[in-house]
């Protein structure tokens, strides 16, 4: 237990003094506030209408050409995880210093949970840290206090992120431990990225169509079919579950997430979700999230362990 | 001094079809120097790594200090340091903040973590360039700050994987030196592999010759020179004048003497017995001036390579690596004759 302790400061310390995490929150931090300053001129026009919830509209409304926070830590989130995860265990072993790493009185697997540890933390820290700058900067500028209900969903957005970013790091520790080359593993990881991110969505349309073709009157029954197999399939990638799950937190205007056919909505009144409704739509994101982070670093768990120390 | 503290029993290690190492039993006792010798691929490496529990050896146990190398490694680990060969450091941490992280992982902290520190720099002679990035240390200074970094938990045993592998001369003397003082002041086991002939010669208290996972020669050096010549390989340096085809007959014509070898100008006497005083009284009286008289044998480059031939006997087939490392020996052996 000591061992992990000493192990989390150490790899957390790495992280915090490393250029790359400073680069990584810059980057953040800029595309942020490009966003803040978008959202900050848009936000008048909301505030002139409902006038609800405009403190969570400064997290999900962009400029007329900057897209907002939450689709920004989407896109760039997975980055700082993988960022932060491909060389962890691979750079021990071209440094020499995992042998004499372990042949420390340590167990061995405190050094990988020391480092998914350290990684969460930093991850922990960067978010909150960023959200807490944007709502600091967000309150100076418009002047209207966040409601208790908005501080809530924020923190489960954050938190969200969180989770989301540690599942980017998950997988590139994987990487790092199945690769002996730091650049392979960054590539794997990146690549990964990029497919989940931009070119899932246009795979889960294809095959949808391929298997429920929509085209004639028999496409008309497949309608259903073929919407829900896309879904479906868009949900293997974190990027389209922390985009549902981001948009319905953010917006309590969001009732529901998949199909609705007109009869559901009959007689409904429009009206906002309570926040603990909300949480319980996306409550399976959250689960699932966690569940792919596990498998990742469980992944990267066996293989550690089974791995022969010498280069 | 008669204690054993690592004792090795039968411990094998295969990976898939090939065995590292096949069958090992080896005692060494306190306070000893044990060289591990052998080439590259010997199983070297290996052996130490099951010695640590970082590698699940296939069968038999390895005890170090009464603990099981394998299912008590943590136990163990907390009194033996391990010296890797091409020993690393965090490079963006000073030498002094590597050992702090090394003290810490073994639980020391406060005024003793920054004791020992202090103590071992000045002792390994890095107190001057403690404050540098590891990054920028030379491989001479990594491996004096891997002394350093072994010791930070006081250990009992010492195991170095190729410790004088790359490093100059000089650097050389002081490491050898270290490694003495260590053992002979600090009373700690060491437990040396390598395959550098000369150096080992130098501080150890006895050797084990290890070829493919086998080992095939264990005891001091003395020891292993008296079994190769019980074997009834005896080889007498000779160089005289005049030396003329007579000398070689009447050398060839003595009693136990096997045939006559030339080598760098120097007549080689091969018998299968101790024939040093026949041979002086036969020269002096056929009017030789004897110039230089020497029994093969008794130095390690010697046992090592006749060791091996002797392996080499048993397994057939050499792979090349085999083959350029016993000639590398054969070459540092003429090269140390030719100087003579």
């Amino acid at each position: 237990m000591h061992g992990l302790l000493v192990l989390f400061r150490k790899e957390l310390t790495d992280h915090l003094k490393s250029t790359r995490f400073l680069l990584i929150l810059a980057l953040l931090t800029l595309t942020s506030m490009a966003s803040l300053y978008g959202a900050l001129g848009s936000v008048r026009d909301a505030a002139s209408g409902s006038g609800e919830f405009i403190f969570l509209s400064l997290f999900t409304t962009g400029g007329s050409s900057v897209p907002s926070i939450s689709t920004f830590l989407a896109f760039l989130g997975p980055l700082a995880g993988i960022v932060m995860g491909f060389d962890c265990v691979n750079r021990e072993r071209a440094l020499g210093t995992l042998n004499r790493l372990t042949s420390q009185p340590i167990y061995r697997d405190a050094i990988i949970n020391g480092k998914f540890m350290a990684g969460f933390a930093a991850i922990f820290m960067m978010v909150f840290s960023l959200g807490i700058l944007v709502s600091a900067i967000g309150l100076l500028a418009i002047g209207l206090p966040p409601s208790a209900e908005e501080v809530l969903r924020i923190a489960a957005f954050l938190l969200f992120t969180v989770f989301y970013i540690s599942f980017w790091l998950g997988l590139s520790i994987l990487f790092s431990v199945l690769w002996r080359h730091a650049a392979t593993a960054a590539l794997a990881g990146i690549s990964i990225w990029i497919f989940l991110s931009f070119f899932m969505s246009m795979v889960a349309g294809a095959v949808a169509d391929m298997v429920y073709p929509t085209e004639g009157i028999e496409g008309m029954f497949h309608l259903a079919d073929n919407y829900n197999l896309q879904l479906g399939l868009n949900r293997i990638s974190p990027y389209y579950l922390f985009g549902e799950a981001a948009a319905t937190i953010l917006n309590p205007n969001v009732r529901s997430i998949g199909v609705i056919t007109n009869s559901q909505l009959s007689g409904a009144i429009a009206g906002y979700l309570p926040f603990g409704q909300s949480l319980l739509l996306v409550w399976p994101h959250l689960v699932c999230m966690v569940a792919l982070t596990a498998v990742c670093f469980a992944l990267a768990y066996i293989g550690f362990m089974r791995q022969e120390i010498r280069a | 001094m008669e204690e054993t503290i690592i004792k090795i029993e039968g411990l094998t290690k295969r990976y898939g079809s090939i065995t590292a190492v096949d069958g090992l039993f080896l005692e060494i006792r306190r306070g000893e120097v044990f060289g591990l010798l052998g080439p590259n691929g010997a199983g070297k490496t290996t052996t130490t790594l099951m010695l640590l529990g970082l590698t699940e050896p296939t069968a038999g146990t390895a005890f170090i200090g009464g603990c099981d190398c394998t299912r008590n490694s943590l136990q163990v680990k907390k009194i033996t340091g391990y010296l890797p060969d091409n020993v690393g450091f965090y490079p963006d941490m000073t030498g002094r903040e590597n050992l702090r992280f090394t003290g810490r992982l073994n639980g020391l902290g406060g005024e003793a973590l920054e004791k020992r520190i202090e103590e071992l720099l000045k002792k390994v002679g890095m107190w001057e360039a403690a404050d540098r990035k590891a990054g920028t240390y030379s491989r001479g200074m990594k491996q004096r700050l891997g002394i350093a970094d072994v010791l930070m938990k006081d250990p009992q045993v010492i195991i170095m994987d190729e410790p004088t592998l790359g490093i100059d001369p000089e650097g050389m003397r002081e490491l050898l030196g270290l490694i003495h003082r260590l053992a002979k002041e600090d009373k700690r086991t060491i437990l040396i592999s390598s395959h550098q002939l000369h150096q080992i010669q130098q501080i150890c208290d006895r050797v084990g010759i290890f070829v493919k996972g086998k080992l095939i020669a264990c005891g001091s050096i003395n020891d292993l020179a008296v079994q190769l010549r019980s074997g009834g390989n005896y080889v007498l340096e000779l160089e005289a004048w005049p030396c003329d085809r007579a000398l070689e007959r009447l050398l060839a014509g003595m009693e136990g003497v096997k045939r006559i070898t030339q080598e760098n100008g120097m007549l080689l006497v091969h018998s299968d017995r101790d024939c040093h005083t026949a041979v002086i009284t036969a020269l002096l009286t056929n009017g030789y001036d004897l110039r230089l008289l020497r029994q093969r044998g008794g130095d390690l480059d010697e046992i090592y390579s006749k060791y091996f031939e002797m392996a080499g006997e048993q397994y057939d087939g050499y792979t090349d690596k085999r083959k350029t490392f016993r000639d590398g020996i054969r070459n540092a052996v003429k090269a140390k004759i030719g100087k003579r």
